[in-house]
């Protein structure tokens, strides 16, 4: 009998909990804000999604209900990505600043 | 157009970065590094998905517009914001996610051809559960994290909501999404699906109310748990590496986040979620009690006479100082003490502002070294052998009662033992008890002297003063 790929995708989300598990804990205290940025920020890869449904159909009906739905998750997303990986370089950066003048 | 296989694996490369970005910022030296994995891991993915989907018709133009525009006002945020708006700003940014996982699925159930998980009206089970679970947990993130927002942003109360039956009223709801999302699967009806969101988007703002402001890193790092298991949820319908590993980092990350914020807390992260801590119930009696009390009350002058004749100084920043803005004044303060040879070190309790990390980030901004500051357990020994501790806008993190009074609400909760220090500064603006509505015996201590004032003003004085 053939695995379900759905058993595949369910093992790779299994082992990434453990992989996150470790990897965050091993994150520095002091670095948690910069965490929680970054983790918002990749989780918009979210915008594949919205891609996908923006982009699905006719090319005749470019708006349809979904397609509208797809054009406005990928405006939230891209906010995100953007906004997410840009405030934790601006973050980190001020933590390199002190660094060089010690 | 690519092969599924070959977009797959490059989704897997994406999946890997992210990994990366996070594996970084074990250090902050590695973690700018870090930053431009995840940028790179989020570039793969989306290039991938266009080049995938292969449609190359003014759709594409249509994309690429919106992208932009989500991206300027992402980035104009990302700019302009102030640092000690932080924890509102990812409580913001988790809203879009949340809301976003939330339209994906929308579109995704409206028209399945395009993810191939069916035709409308026969989707695919596991496709239909995988959804619904992706858009009530997004839906969820959304309306919770719009309410910390406003708690925090100070629209809204930071006061707990509370309402009897309010319980029962999230159970009842809780089930009905269960028994929605049956329902959903058997008829796969469009109104039960309207249905599933509403009564979600409903549960987020009802889960969310009753928490107090002092709680509110946990529900910040919660939120960001949340956004991270709606990604997943999305995942797995969309049958996509990428969002399926990165959902499941980022719902472990606010996970642990959440863990270490009860931790530091000493309460139990269901009582947390049950909410109504800080209601100002005991105010009232605290109030009479510590009306008889005598306090010692210093002004600038007094404290900088104190700091220039210490050896060793220990820095205590809470949300006061986020509030005030003090960190840059602070900074200056510290500057002037070490000229004079003062040894000066910064003590961080984890849940000291409003999200993990909020002090560090702060002090960071105000270019403080960041080997001069440590976390409670690194420190909390130095106390003993320091001279002066600097209290600025921090205080149920330094209340003692937590060690000695098992009746009060924060006894266990590890505190930093301020009180050994030879002397006690504690800038505060008032007697008032801080979130959990507790008094701090600390303020009546003979080695304490209280300087009433606003933080930054108080801070900018005594550097008056030190010349």
């Amino acid at each position: 009998m053939e695995i379900d790929p759905f058993i595949f995708r369910l093992s790779i989300f299994i082992l990434s909990i453990f992989i996150g598990y470790y990897v965050v804990w091993s994150v520095t205290p002091s670095l948690h804000t910069p965490l929680m940025s970054v983790t918002n920020a990749i989780s918009s890869v979210i915008i594949v999604g919205a891609i996908i449904a923006a982009l699905a159909g006719s090319s005749e009906n470019t708006f349809s209900t979904s397609n509208t739905f797809g054009f406005i998750a990928i405006v939230l997303a891209a906010v995100n990505i953007f906004g997410g990986f840009l405030v934790t370089q601006r973050m980190l950066q001020m933590y390199k600043k002190k660094g060089k003048k010690k | 157009m690519i092969s599924a296989n070959l977009s797959a694996v490059f989704y897997l490369i994406s999946g890997i970065l992210f990994i990366l970005a996070l594996r970084g910022l074990s250090s902050p030296d590695t973690s700018r590094q870090g930053n431009y994995f995840g940028i790179a891991g989020m570039i793969i993915a989306i290039v991938v998905t266009f080049i995938s989907v292969g449609n190359f018709s003014t759709s594409l133009v249509y994309v690429i517009v919106f992208l932009m525009i989500g991206g300027v006002i992402g980035a104009f945020i990302a700019f302009k914001i102030p640092m000690t708006a932080m924890p509102e700003l990812v409580a913001g940014f988790h809203s879009l996610v949340g809301l976003a996982a939330v339209f994906v699925a929308i579109a995704a159930y409206l028209n399945p051809e395009a993810f191939s998980l069916g035709v409308i009206g026969k989707i695919k089970l596991a496709s239909l559960i995988e959804m619904s679970i992706g858009a009530a947990v997004g839906a969820i993130t959304f309306s919770g994290s719009i309410i910390a927002f406003l708690k925090l942003r100070g629209i809204m109360s930071g006061s707990p909501i509370i309402f009897s039956g309010q319980h029962l009223l999230n159970l009842i709801l809780g089930i009905a999404i269960f028994v929605l999302v049956f329902y959903l699967c058997k008829s796969q009806s469009n109104s039960i699906f309207w249905a599933l969101i509403a009564i979600s988007f409903l549960v987020g703002v009802l889960l969310i109310i009753p928490i107090g402001g002092a709680d509110m890193p946990v529900v910040i790092s919660m939120l960001n748990s949340y956004s991270g298991w709606a990604a997943a949820g999305i995942g797995f319908t969309l049958e996509n590496t990428a969002l399926i590993i990165t959902g499941a980092l980022v719902g472990s990350s606010g996970a642990i986040l959440s863990y270490i914020m009860c931790k530091a807390m000493n309460r139990s992260f269901i009582s947390v979620i049950l909410g109504g801590f800080g209601a100002d119930s005991s105010l009232d009696k605290e109030k009479e009690k510590k009306d008889q009390k005598p306090v010692k009350s210093g002004n600038a002058e007094d404290a900088a006479f104190l700091m220039k004749n210490a050896s060793s100084v220990i820095i205590v920043p809470g949300y006061g100082m986020a509030v005030a803005q003090a960190q840059h004044a602070l900074r200056e303060m510290v500057d002037k003490l070490k000229k004079n040879d003062i040894k000066v070190t910064y003590a961080i309790h984890p849940v000291a502002g409003r999200m993990p990390g909020h002090m560090n980030v702060l002090l960071a901004e105000a270019n403080v070294p960041y080997d001069e500051v440590f976390e409670l357990e690194d420190i909390n020994n130095d106390f003993a052998n320091s001279d002066v501790a600097f209290v600025i806008g921090a205080n149920d993190v330094t209340n003692p009662i937590a060690k000695t009074d098992p009746k009060s609400p924060i006894f266990g909760m590890p505190v930093l033992d301020v009180e050994k220090c030879k002397s006690v500064l504690f800038v505060k603006r008032s007697l008032s008890p801080g979130y959990a509505g507790i008094d701090n015996e600390l303020f009546y201590k003979d080695n304490t002297l209280m300087l009433f004032a606003d933080a930054k003003k108080m801070t900018e004085d005594i550097v008056k003063n030190l010349d």
